[in-house]
This record gives structure tokens, sequence and C-alpha cells, in this order.
């Protein structure tokens, strides 16, 4: 009896650890890169932790430009975007009981991209809060419009497929808004949406973004034990007591503040909500509740070390974050999808 | 508790599934609930665990319109066993039956010793404790069957609501299920299952509800309702009707009147 018992409160799935070891080690592992991310730069004035003390002896004022006004605004934002993008995307899998479920492969992000091109179309600023909301306004309809094409049978291919088509709508329509562009500035912004970037960001995107991410988070993580309960089905989760209604509505609104506001002031950083879930949900035993907090640091942890990344990798011009989460992702996700095929004849 | 459908009507899409159907369920009662397929079982079953709303009429519970409870005290009271089987990550079994307790605990908390206990007495009470620790995605369907059997029980329900929980299970789990939802009737609780086994139905039900084409056409002692009359008429069956050790046995034979018409 006492073996059972234990066997509830204790970890045993295989490869499963204490929440509060894997909370305390990815916290500490997203210190360590946020700090890393302040001090590594691109170039060769500022390129390492040695050029910037050098350059904080030789010119104060400088160097605390340089950390303040460049490096902490893209290493906030890029802490607050993977957490955001990781919460989503455990949050999504979690209702669609779907692990292929993530933002930017739904069309969540690239709407979010429409819809921030889509205002700044129309003559918004480049840090006006009109950005962010936009891009809310694009996730909603692309979240909304994917739970009625099919969401909700669980079909990993028709919610694909359902993803398929709102992002080559989306894609379709920025690529209007890109013909169209008045100016070549105009245009490079646009692009911008497109590839996803942390740099050159001022804190002002910040600013901007911060409060709605975390309005989103407040909105997401208390989904975790409905979550739980959908494991075993929408009736019977109803049947535990949850109004399935109320937590699709908190997740599809919740995930339109957090990828809406991300996308608005960084453009689409995709497949972190796809990767972090995956590789984190065996250290939780599989719960989808308890994954959530992980995704959160994970995705920030991820995040920042691909800003980190793409500061490293010496270009001529500076890889686009947005395109090294996709390389890496693409091929991960063809992976999964093999996997799912071989497990489900 | 006592449930109770009150002229209840349910369309799909205009479509009648459950017609003008009133019956009250008493606590210390296991009731069966037969027909054909299509007869309506499910929906009325669904709408006793307010998943559908009646288009007329209305599920009372205590003296309150099951819609009218509050979502978690409904929770506690009702627990549902879905025909659905399928659970999407592969959570321990042990954590599957865990999740039994969710209407009882608060929002941030963990599920505490007392819960465990009872967890493990879920668990053996529908014979899977030696399932605790494996992955439920590795399960066959008889012993998935048994698990989410376990995880309705550790809800501690007041009235249990099962639809077809023993189609896929081997004979003895079968016995063994059924001595569970009776020993349970026994007890106080008001129990509700759906079956298409009606010798064990005979055996093991205090009372079988029969449905037809959405509306209740024979309820009563099993005597009463499993009639070769009624067999030939709702199920289209000519069934052999005997006793064995003061039991009722029925064994549906070959198909007669429209049935067998339509087949041949």
């Amino acid at each position: 009896m006492s073996e059972i018992a234990a066997a509830i409160t204790l970890p045993h799935a295989r490869g499963e650890m204490r929440a509060a070891t894997l909370i305390g080690l990815l916290s500490l592992l997203v210190v360590i890169l946020f700090c890393l991310s302040l001090v590594i730069g691109r170039g060769t004035v500022t390129g390492g932790l040695g050029d910037l003390i050098s350059l904080w002896h030789r010119d104060p004022e400088t160097a605390r430009i340089i950390l303040t006004q460049v490096r902490l605004p893209r290493t906030l934002l890029a802490l607050l975007v993977g957490a955001s993008l990781g919460l989503s995307g455990a949050v999504l899998q979690g209702l669609l009981r779907n692990p292929l479920a993530e933002p930017a492969l739904l069309g969540a992000s690239s709407s979010a991209a429409l819809g921030a091109v889509a205002v700044f179309y129309f003559g918004a600023a480049g840090t006006s809060y009109w950005l962010p909301f936009g891009g809310m306004m694009g996730t909603l309809v692309a979240t909304g419009l994917l739970l009625y094409l099919g969401g909700r049978t669980q079909e990993t291919m028709t919610l694909v497929l359902a993803g398929v088509a709102i992002n080559a709508l989306t894609s379709a329509a920025t690529s209007l808004a890109l013909n169209f562009a008045p100016s070549p500035y105009a245009a490079l912004e646009i692009v911008f949406w497109i590839l996803g970037s942390f740099a050159d960001r001022s804190l002002d995107h910040v600013v901007i973004a911060a409060p709605l991410m975390v309005i989103g988070w407040i909105m997401l993580l208390p989904t975790g034990r409905a979550l739980e309960a959908i494991t075993l089905g929408e009736d019977t989760a109803e049947t535990l007591g949850f109004s399935l209604k109320r937590v699709r509505l908190q997740a599809i609104v919740g995930t339109a503040f957090c990828v809406g506001a991300a996308v608005a002031v960084t453009g689409v950083v995709s497949f972190v909500g796809l990767i972090v879930p995956h590789l984190l949900r065996p250290l939780v035993g599989y719960r989808p509740g308890r994954l959530l907090v992980p995704c959160m640091l994970g995705g920030a942890a991820l995040m920042l070390g691909a800003d980190i990344g793409v500061r490293v990798i010496s270009t001529s011009l500076e890889l686009k974050v947005g395109v090294l989460t996709a390389l890496i992702g693409a091929p991960f996700f063809l992976h999964l999808l093999s996997v799912m095929r071989r497990s489900r004849p | 508790m006592i449930l109770e459908a009150r002229h209840v009507t349910i369309r799909y899409d205009g479509v009648p599934a459950v017609v003008d159907v009133s019956c009250a369920l008493q606590p210390g009662t296991f009731v069966g609930l037969i027909g054909p397929n299509g007869a309506g079982k499910t929906t009325l079953m669904r709408a006793c665990a307010s998943l559908v709303v009646p288009d007329a009429g209305d599920i009372v519970l205590d003296g309150k319109s099951v819609s009218a409870w509050e979502r978690r005290a409904r929770a506690r009271a009702i627990g549902y066993l879905a025909q659905e089987r399928a659970v999407q990550w592969p959570l321990t079994v042990a954590r599957v039956v865990a999740l039994g307790r969710i209407p009882h605990l608060g929002p941030w908390d963990d599920i505490a010793a007392a819960d465990a206990a009872i967890v493990v007495q879920a668990l053996a009470q529908a014979d899977v404790t030696h399932l605790a620790a494996r992955a439920v995605t590795t399960l066959s369907g008889g012993e998935m069957t048994r698990v989410l059997i376990a995880r309705v029980l550790a809800g501690m329900p007041a009235v249990l609501l099962a639809d077809e929980p023993i189609s896929d299970l081997d004979p003895a789990h079968r016995l063994q299920v059924l001595q569970i939802f009776r020993s349970l009737a026994r007890a106080g609780r008001t129990v509700v299952v759906v079956l298409h086994d009606l010798t064990l139905a005979a055996r093991f039900c205090d009372r079988l509800v029969l449905m037809n084409e959405g509306a209740i056409v024979a309820d009563g002692t099993p005597s009463d309702v499993l009639t070769q009359d009624n067999m030939a008429r709702y199920y289209g069956v000519n069934a052999t009707i005997s006793t064995h050790a003061g039991e009722l046995m029925v064994v549906p034979w070959d198909l007669s009147g429209d049935l067998s018409a339509a087949k041949n």
C-alpha cells in the first residue's frame, strides 16, 4: 500500500525530476544566459566580456549605454518572448491534446505579424501601442478560426492542415502588404516581422509589450489543472468540474496576449513553443499542468541562448534569430511527425 | 441522492434522441440502462451528467436541477465514465486515477496523503494496483477501462454513471466490475450503468430501464423487463430466456421480425 502511495506523490515515471529541482535548474540556466546575453556582443568593439570590461575602464559612459540601451532591451525581450512562446505552446498542446500544436505552426504567429504589419501599413510608428494591439487581434482571429476549423477533433492532420491554411492566408496578405509597400524602408520594416529578431530593440519595445505578455501569463498559468483533466477527454474534463468553454476562451485570449504582443515587437520566432514542451514533458512525468512553469523558463532559456547564438556566429550581417529557430525547428518538426507516424500506424 | 428525469426531451439538429423521458433513480438501487443501439441511452446519461442540456424537461439531482448545481459540487456528486476511453499523454496509471480527486482539491493544492490513500483503494477496487506505475498509453483496452473505472471510483461520487463499462472486458473482469458497482449501490450510492450483456444485467441489476427510439418502453425488475416479447419487439431478436441457479439467463438466439426480414 505505502509503495503505491509513494508512487503517487513521488516522481517515478522514467526520467522524471522533482518539480522544485527542475524549476531551480531552469531558473539558474536562465539567470546565467541572461548575464551572458548582457556581456556578449557582436563585432570587434565589444565582442567578449574582456572587451566590455576594458571599455568600461576606458569609456564608462559608452559601456553603460551599450549595456542599458543595446544589450538590456534585447535580453529582456528574449526572456519575455521566450517565456511567452514556451507557455503558449504548452497550453495549446494541452488544450488540443496534440504535441504538434504550436503558435507558429498553427498560424497564430504569422497572423500576429500580419496584424502588426497592417497596423504599421496604415501609419503606426514602430513603438506604437497599436502594434501589439494589431498582433493580438491577428492571433485572436487565427486561434478562433483554428478551433472552429477542427481543433477539437484531435486529429493531428486536421489541425496541421488548418494551420497550413491559416499560414497560407496570412502570408498571402503579408506579401500583398510587402508588394504595395510605399517605400523600400517600409518594405524592410515588414520583412523584419517575417524574419523575427531581437536586434536594435529599445526599452520602449519592452515597455509596450511586457505588460501585455504578463497579462497573457496570468490568463494561461491557471489553466494547468483543467489541462490535466482534459487529458481524459473534453466530456470527462467537464464532469470533473471545468467549463470547457471558459478554459478554451481563457487559453485563446491568453495566447493572443502572449503571442500577439511578442510578435508585434520581435516578429515571428517559430518552433520555440514546439521544441520546449517536447523536451521538458518527460521531466514532469508528461503532466500537462506541471509543464507550464518549466516551459516558460525553458522558452526563455532557449530564446536567450538562440539570441546569444546569432551574435556569436560570425557573419558580416547578423543572422536573424527567427531564421535560426526555423532552421533548427523545422527538421525537429519533421522528426516529430515521423515518430508520431511510426507510433500510430 | 435521488436523480430524476422529468419529461426530458433532447434533439440533435431537430432529430429527437430522447423523447419525454421520466424516471426517478433511488440511492441503493443498481439500475441497468439497456436498449438497442441508437435508443438514446448515452444521450440520457450525458444529460444526467449535465453534458447536454435538455430541450424540454429537466434533470433533477437531490431536488435541484443539475444545470443549477455549482460546477465543482456537481463534479463531486456525479462520477461519469464516458464511452471515450482515450488518454492523450503517457501519464502513469496512478496519476490518471488521481485525476479523479480533482473536484476535491483546492485550486493550488497538490494531492494530499488522504487523497493518495483513496487513490490506492480505487486502484485495488478496480484490480489495477499492479499497473500503478505503468504508462496508460501502453495498456490494453480492457486494462484502460478498468483504470478509468478506478478514476471514477477515486472521486467517491454519490451518483455513479457508467456508459458501457464492461463492453471490452474479459468475463472475469466483467463480473468483478459489476460486483463493485453493486456493492456501491448497496452502500447507498445511486448507480446507473449502460449494459449490452443482458444476462449479467439481469443478474446484477436491481432494476432495468429499457429504452427504444428515445423513449422508456419498459422499467422494472429484470424478469419484468427481459421478456420474450420485449426482446423481439425492441431488440429484434428471438431470445432464449431460462433460469440458472434461480437467476435469469438471456441468450439472444436469432433475428426476429423486421430485422430478419430486412436481412432476407
